[in-house]
This record gives structure tokens, C-alpha cells and sequence, in this order.
């Protein structure tokens, strides 16, 4: 494999650019404080913080998949007024400033909120400062990754075969089930681990809407804030195993990401 | 007993065509691309909207929008056997031929759908995925999947269009052999006069969205109504058996031929190739024979002359050569064809 020549200027930017990135990596390996990561890793206070990290992560996928798969049938397929305003402002999260999603969802369900009102009035559910508060900012912000992937999986695949299962005596479930969902399980597959990859690193929306709460909402994110405070190694070996964990991540959804030439 | 009138928008053109398929008989939808074929087979399968469209199969409405009748494509008893076979790559062959079955629900679907595997000769690919057949085994597939269902009418769109040259020859023959053993109606959509000739008992030739031509393939090959139709199927396809440079017709005569090979084929004469000579010509042509003129229709500048005798044929010739040779009915003639002049195609 031969390099083309690149012009100076082009390389040396190029070097300060991956130097903005590796050296923050470099710096989390280098302070990772050996002796005392498994005392930091392992007190009680990281371990609830990782077990709700998990819930709430894996809660907000599954209801992500839930939703979001028909939604993103409803983007291919569907054709009625208003359709391209609605998809554009369900995709907003994933540029909107996170923090902005826990006021917004603050506003809707919160206490004295537009419907968080009318839920605690009718049936006494108050959302906010609650684990499933934190599964709702995670959804809301993780969600649209899903959609998106989901969507364009649907556009991409081969209708015909729905013809032929159609043809078949196959209903409409049926051919869902049997044949458009195998169809784009790829796609289905990067999506649920590219929104669990972004409902896990969720702080904004989930400091906003769900507060801080140890035990209830406090998620990792939100504990290795909290912990650079008062016990930086924790943070950092904390935030190395995040890391780890989003390389894994992106090692799995390779093919997707990382030319393979 | 299939009859189908359809209307739709088709791009520039509409398509405004009808046809009627009896049980047992199968009909080659026969035309260019762009001439709609696959939009009328669509529409009989009910998988396309339509303006208009009356659709009855053995005497039940599939279709009729004068009264408001549709049934869902789910619900027509029609098998479809697409153009590039459209087996589920996630699913085993087994599955796939069971998957009509299961869709109704039969508890022996995996049983019956292993028997109509063994019936196209596929048992041993049972457990395979679609990827792992030639293109000629995964037709015998999709012909299996679409006749497991047990349907009334089975469509087939340009159902070996998607093989190459040699597999399309073995795949055709077996594909007249279960079409054979199929009871009820039978539509072709093909754009290959010899796939239609091979396959089917009636033509009708589609062009621009409109039929143009129908009836028994001998009575369209022998007198073409219009232009299109003489270029598209007007040759003289003659079936025999073919022993080096010889083919031996099923009438009994023989034509010369180079490389012909061996075993059951097609002789392609076109009308053009196919010389008259009032006497019995001079010279290098291996096929001559005599003969009586039937009839001679003027297509513009160009006539087609059907010339009767111990071996049928269609020659083509300009108008001056009819004036000329003063060809009439009932003149008595010799025909030549070289020997170069006659394709020869594996039946």
C-alpha cells in the first residue's frame, strides 16, 4: 500500500487534530491510578452507580426498539402532510444540547408540567427525580440513533420479498415478522447498540430531569462528576473503563464505521 | 379459468389490456420491455393499484372496481414465480417452500413442503440457505414455494430471464415438465419469443400497453398481425432432433445445419432467410423443397408469404419479388434456406 503524498501544512494540522484526541487517551492511561482502581471500581457507591447505569441504559434501548421500530416504519413508508416536519423534529435530540432535552422533559412531565400534571392529578405518577425519569432522558436522547438506523435500513432493503411473502398467503404480521424484520436486523443490531452506546454516556438530560439521586438516578456519567470532586482516581479509572467499553462499541459495529480496505 | 381486464397509468402510457387463461392452458404474456407485462402480472396478483380492473378466477371476483371488490394479494390463490426468484436469504430452502404452508397454518408444513422439495429434486438442499444454490436450483425452488400453496393460477414473470445461456436450456425443460403437471391456469410474462414458444400453448403480444395480437403460438408465428409482431415472433420454429450437422424434424424432413450438435432442439428459420424460386434453384443451398403457396399478406414494402408442403414455412420478401415471381395462392414453388441460415437452440 502505497501513501499519496500529502501537502506539509494539510499534515501537521492533521497531527494536531489526532493529537486533540489521543492525548486526553493518553492522559486517562497514564494517571490511571493501578493500586487503587479495584478499591475505587469496587466501592459500594460505584457499583449501585453501574448497576442503575445498566437498567437504565438497557431499559431505554428495549424501549427504544419498541418504539422506535415503528417509527422508523412509519419515516419509510408512510406518506402524509406534516411527516417531514415530525421526523425532523423527532431527530432534534441528537443535535439539541442535552440539557435542554431535561428542561424540555421537564416542562412536559415534570410536577406542575403540561402532562406531568394531569398524570400526578389523575393517577398520582410523578416522573421526575424517579428511575424511570432517567430511562426517559436516556430515551429521549438515545432513541432518534435507533430511528434513524432503523429507517434507513427499511428504505435500503428489497420490498419485492414482501411481495413474494404477500404472494404466500403471509398477512401483514406475518411478513413483519417473517420476513421484514430478519430483513433489516443488521440494521436493527447497529442501531440498538449505537443508542445503548449513547443512552449509557447520558448526563444533561439526565442531571436536568432526573437529578442526582444515588440509588435512583444517579447513573455513571453522573457519579464520575460527581467523583472527580472528591476522589479523582475513581473518575478517572472510571471514565477509562467507559472508554474501553466504547471501544468495544465501535469494534462491533465495525463494519458500519471503519473502512475495512 | 382466468379472465383479467385491467387499467392503469404506466409512465407516458396506459396499460389497457385483457386476456383469459383456461385451466390447464398456459398463456406467454409476450412483448418488449416497457410494454407492461409485469405491471399486468402485478395487477392479476393484486399487488399493484389500479384504475380499472375486473379480475376473476374460476369464478370468484379477486377484483372488480366497478363493484369494489379487492382481495388482498394474501388472500388470491395464485402463486408467483419472480424474475429473480425472491427466495428469503434468511431462511433454509425448507423454509422457504414451507412458508406459504405455515402462513395457512398446516401443521404438516415442514413434511409437505419437504415433498415438494423432493419433487423438484432438491431433498439434499433442504437445510442449505438460498446463497448456496445455482441459479437453476433456486427456480426449482421458487417454482416448488409458489406450487406448495396448491394455487389456482400460477404466474411466472420471465421466469429464466435471470439464468445464463446453458442453464436456461435445462432449467426451460424441466420447467415444461412441472408446468405440465400443473392443473390450472398458467401466465408467462416473457420478452423471449423461444422462452414463449417452448412454454406456452396461446400467445398474446403486449406493445405499448395495449394487446396487440393473441391466439395458438403456430396461427401468431404463421401470420403476424402487425410489424412488431412479424419482428418479435415471426420465425419459423421447427422442433426436432438434431445429429451433427442434420436435424431430423418431427415431420419427417430434414434441414442442414451448421453445428447442430445433438439431442432435442429448436431450428430457427427467419422469414427473411427463406428464398422461392419458381423452379427448382441452382447453386449452394443444402435445404431446398417444394411447395404451394397459401396465402401472401403486404406488410408495407415487404410481403409474408406461408407456403404449404411436406414442411411448413414463412418466407419474407420484398413486395416487387411477389410481382415478380407472380406469387399467388395455390402457385406451386421450391424453397431453399442455406444451411448457415438455420439457428439451431437446444429444446
Amino acid at each position: 500500500m502505497t501513501s499519496e503524498p500529502i501537502p506539509r501544512p494539510f499534515a501537521v494540522l492533521a497531527a494536531f487534530a489526532a493529537a486533540l484526541f489521543l492525548l486526553p487517551l493518553l492522559g486517562l492511561l497514564v494517571r490511571f491510578p493501578w493500586t487503587e482502581a479495584v478499591g475505587a471500581l469496587t466501592s459500594p457507591e460505584i457499583l449501585t452507580a453501574a448497576g442503575l447505569s445498566l437498567v437504565t441504559s438497557i431499559s431505554a434501548t428495549a424501549l427504544s426498539i419498541v418504539l422506535g421500530v415503528p417509527l422508523a416504519m412509519v419515516y419509510a413508508r408512510a406518506r402524509f402532510r406534516g411527516l417531514r416536519v415530525v421526523r425532523a423534529l423527532t431527530t432534534l435530540p441528537m443535535v439539541l444540547p442535552p440539557v435542554v432535552g431535561g428542561v424540555a422533559l421537564l416542562v412536559a412531565f415534570g410536577r406542575r408540567g403540561i402532562v406531568g400534571q394531569f398524570l400526578d392529578s389523575a393517577f398520582g405518577i410523578r416522573i421526575p427525580f424517579t428511575t424511570a425519569a432517567a430511562v426517559l432522558a436516556a430515551t429521549f436522547v438515545a432513541m432518534p440513533f435507533l430511528v434513524l438506523t432503523v429507517e434507513a435500513g427499511l428504505r435500503s432493503m428489497d420490498r419485492r420479498y414482501e411481495e413474494a411473502a404477500r404472494s404466500l398467503g403471509a398477512g401483514r404480521w406475518m411478513v413483519f415478522r417473517r420476513v421484514t424484520l430478519p430483513l433489516v436486523a443488521p440494521s436493527l443490531y447497529a442501531g440498538a447498540v449505537l443508542c445503548w452506546a449513547r443512552a449509557l454516556g447520558e448526563f444533561g438530560a439526565t442531571i436536568t430531569f432526573a437529578g442526582n439521586v444515588p440509588g435512583s438516578t444517579q447513573t455513571l456519567p453522573l457519579a464520575v462528576y460527581l467523583a472527580l470532586e472528591t476522589r479523582p482516581e475513581a473518575a478517572i479509572a472510571l471514565s477509562l473503563v467507559l472508554l474501553l467499553l466504547s471501544l468495544v462499541v465501535l469494534v462491533a459495529l465495525r463494519d458500519r464505521y471503519l473502512p475495512t480496505s | 379459468m382466468l379472465k383479467a381486464d385491467i387499467q392503469l397509468p404506466l409512465g407516458a402510457l396506459d396499460l389497457d389490456a385483457a386476456l383469459e387463461a383456461a385451466p390447464g392452458e398456459v398463456v406467454a404474456l409476450l412483448g418488449p420491455n416497457g410494454a407492461g407485462k409485469t405491471t399486468f402480472l402485478r395487477a392479476v396478483a393484486g399487488l399493484v393499484r389500479v384504475d380499472r380492473a375486473n379480475v376473476v378466477l374460476d369464478g370468484v371476483v379477486l377484483e372488480d372496481t366497478a363493484t369494489g371488490v379487492r382481495v388482498p394479494t394474501e388472500r388470491r390463490p395464485i402463486g408467483i414465480v419472480f424474475q429473480q426468484q425472491l427466495l428469503f436469504p434468511h431462511l433454509s430452502v425448507l423454509e422457504n417452500v414451507a412458508f406459504g404452508l405455515r402462513a395457512r397454518h398446516r401443521p404438516d408444513a415442514r413434511a409437505a413442503g419437504m415433498a415438494w422439495l423432493e419433487r423438484v429434486g432438491l431433498g439434499a438442499y433442504a437445510d442449505a440457505r438460498p446463497a448456496a444454490l445455482s441459479g437453476g436450483e433456486a427456480q426449482r425452488v421458487a417454482l416448488a414455494r409458489a406450487l406448495a400453496i396448491d394455487p389456482r393460477l400460477l404466474l411466472l414473470d420471465e421466469p429464466l430471464s435471470a439464468l445464463d445461456a446453458t442453464t436456461r436450456v435445462e432449467v426451460r425443460r424441466e420447467l415444461r415438465r412441472h408446468l405440465a403437471s400443473f392443473n390450472g391456469a398458467r401466465l408467462l410474462v416473457t420478452h423471449d419469443p423461444l422462452e414463449a414458444a417452448a412454454l406456452a400453448d396461446r400467445l398474446v403480444i403486449l406493445e405499448g400497453g395495449r394487446v396487440v395480437q393473441s391466439g395458438p403460438v403456430d396461427e401468431v408465428t404463421r401470420r403476424p398481425r402487425t410489424r412488431f409482431v412479424a419482428d418479435l415472433v415471426g420465425v419459423n420454429l421447427l422442433r426436432g432432433r438434431a445429429d451433427g450437422g442434420v436435424v431430423a424434424l418431427e415431420g419427417g424432413q430434414q434441414l442442414t445445419a451448421l453445428d447442430a450438435g445433438h439431442g432435442d432442439v429448436f431450428a430457427v428459420i427467419h422469414p427473411r432467410s427463406v428464398a422461392i424460386h419458381r423452379t427448382h434453384p441452382e447453386g449452394t443451398p443444402r435445404n431446398v423443397w417444394p411447395g404451394t403457396v397459401r396465402s401472401v399478406d403486404l406488410l408495407g414494402e415487404r410481403a409474408r408469404v406461408a407456403i404449404g408442403g411436406s414442411l411448413p414455412i414463412v418466407a419474407e420478401v420484398s413486395a416487387s419479388a411477389v410481382r415478380d415471381l407472380d406469387l399467388r395462392e395455390r402457385a406451386e414453388v421450391w424453397v431453399s434456406v442455406k444451411a448457415a441460415e438455420v439457428g439451431v437452440y437446444p429444446a
